[in-house]
């Protein structure tokens, strides 16, 4: 295999952990919203999604990846599409044969993987580019990172909205639950939550580094 | 009112099960192009032509994929579909009205990856919607999408001059404001129900 110049990302650890907080597909890029707000009304859809999520791009990551230099520059969006399709397919498929109750609450939803951006982008932006090993590990990263942030929405919703996690009961029953988390609002006003805590974080260290700073300066 | 007939099919895909506010479908462009309202509503109108044809072709594929019963092929097939409606519009786009070509920029050739647009498409297979069904269905789903998108960015016009703190500016407001208007949306879910 011929090696593309100062082109090639060396694996690391950092290649799998991107993925999980620096470039957190949802959390920081706002990537594949679609399904996160949609099926994450309980714990279980949450961690079947993410699962067939990360199936999908680490399988579609691989296959785009060892295929990257057969597939001319011009209809490569509808190559990499068409390899998404039939790996969407196969989970479909094989959810309905595992669980028709998951299959019937996630609905559409698993067939329209095919259209969540992550996946395309990153095909595009990375599988297309990089070795096979480097392209999975990376793939790993992302899917573990979607996981987490959709079991970040899914307790959250399914703890207010009904008092239970993965149907168990966590509050006593008089809790009233929040019946408009597990509704459509309820995903926006989790997500927008969760982002303002992140922002809140990162602006808060961001004043430590630069109080340190300050110190530093003051007293050399 | 009769959920089959087609003012209620229209009504439902527009308001009461908006495909951004209550289904959580196409949000890409909901928080990416509604931060004006001009480029807001050429974008509605672009996903909007792309729903119609999109709808018709898929109606018309998916009864040669049943008549050869070949459905495990439809999601490869619609996408494919779905790819090349794009490809006109961005042409036609082009060749018409190069200054809407500039405005819309990236977000013309992501209608693609729209999940609207699929899901409209496998929507109307799975409810066995037939040819009429399907273009009120496609119909009111675009309006339902332009609608919530002016919504949004008139809203997102108007918070450019409030006093935020610094925390909540960015996408997380936008994500509080598409809330808000989600609950909105919810007081729709009567509507029709009271003749049935």
């Amino acid at each position: 295999m011929s090696v593309l110049p100062n082109q090639q990302e060396q694996v690391t650890l950092d290649t799998f952990m991107r993925g999980l907080w620096e470039e957190n597909p949802v959390f920081v890029m706002l990537l594949g919203l679609c399904p996160v707000l949609a099926v994450t009304n309980s714990t279980m859809n949450a961690i079947a999604m993410g699962l067939a999520t990360l199936f999908v791009l680490v399988a579609s990551s691989t296959l785009v990846s060892l295929l990257r230099k057969m597939i001319p520059k011009q209809v490569r969006i509808a190559t990499y599409i068409i390899i998404i399709a039939t790996f969407v397919t196969i989970v479909d498929y094989v959810i309905q044969a595992i669980s028709l109750d998951l299959y019937n609450a996630l609905g559409a939803f698993i067939q329209l993987i095919v259209a969540n951006c992550v996946i395309l982008g990153r095909a595009e932006a990375y599988a297309s580019k990089q070795k096979v090993s480097a392209s999975i590990i990376n793939a790993i990263g992302m899917g573990v990172g979607f996981t987490i942030a959709l079991l970040c929405l899914g307790t959250v919703r399914e703890l207010l909205g009904a008092g239970t996690i993965l149907g168990y009961q966590i509050f006593s029953s008089n809790f009233e639950p929040w019946v408009v988390m597990i509704l459509p609002p309820g995903g926006f006003f989790v997500l927008g939550a969760w982002l303002l805590l992140f922002e809140y974080l990162k602006q808060r260290k961001e004043q430590k580094l630069l109080a340190a700073e300050g110190a530093t300066t003051n007293g050399s | 009112m009769d959920p089959n007939s087609l003012t209620f099919i229209f009504l439902n895909a527009a308001l009461i099960n908006n495909f951004v506010l209550a289904l959580f479908l196409g949000l890409c462009p909901f928080l990416g192009v509604s931060a004006k309202k001009e480029t807001a509503w050429n974008m509605g109108m672009a996903t909007m032509f792309v729903m119609l044809v999109s709808s018709i072709s898929a109606y018309g594929i998916n009864w040669i994929l049943v008549k050869f019963e070949i459905e495990f092929l439809r999601l490869i097939c619609y996408i494919a579909v779905i790819a090349s409606a794009v490809q006109l519009v961005e042409m036609t786009v082009k060749k018409f009205s190069p200054g809407l070509f500039r405005a819309l920029g990236i977000f013309l050739p992501l209608i693609t990856t729209n999940c609207a647009i699929l899901g409209l498409a496998l929507f109307q297979t799975f409810r066995e919607y037939d040819f009429l069904q399907s273009l009120a269905f496609s119909t009111g789903a675009g309006v339902g999408f332009t609608v919530a998108l002016m919504l949004m960015a008139g809203l997102r016009e108007k918070l450019e001059l409030a006093k935020l703190p610094t925390v909540s500016q960015g996408a997380a407001m936008g994500l509080m404001l598409a809330g808000l208007l989600s609950l909105a949306f919810m007081g729709f879910a009567g509507l029709g129900s009271s003749h049935a």
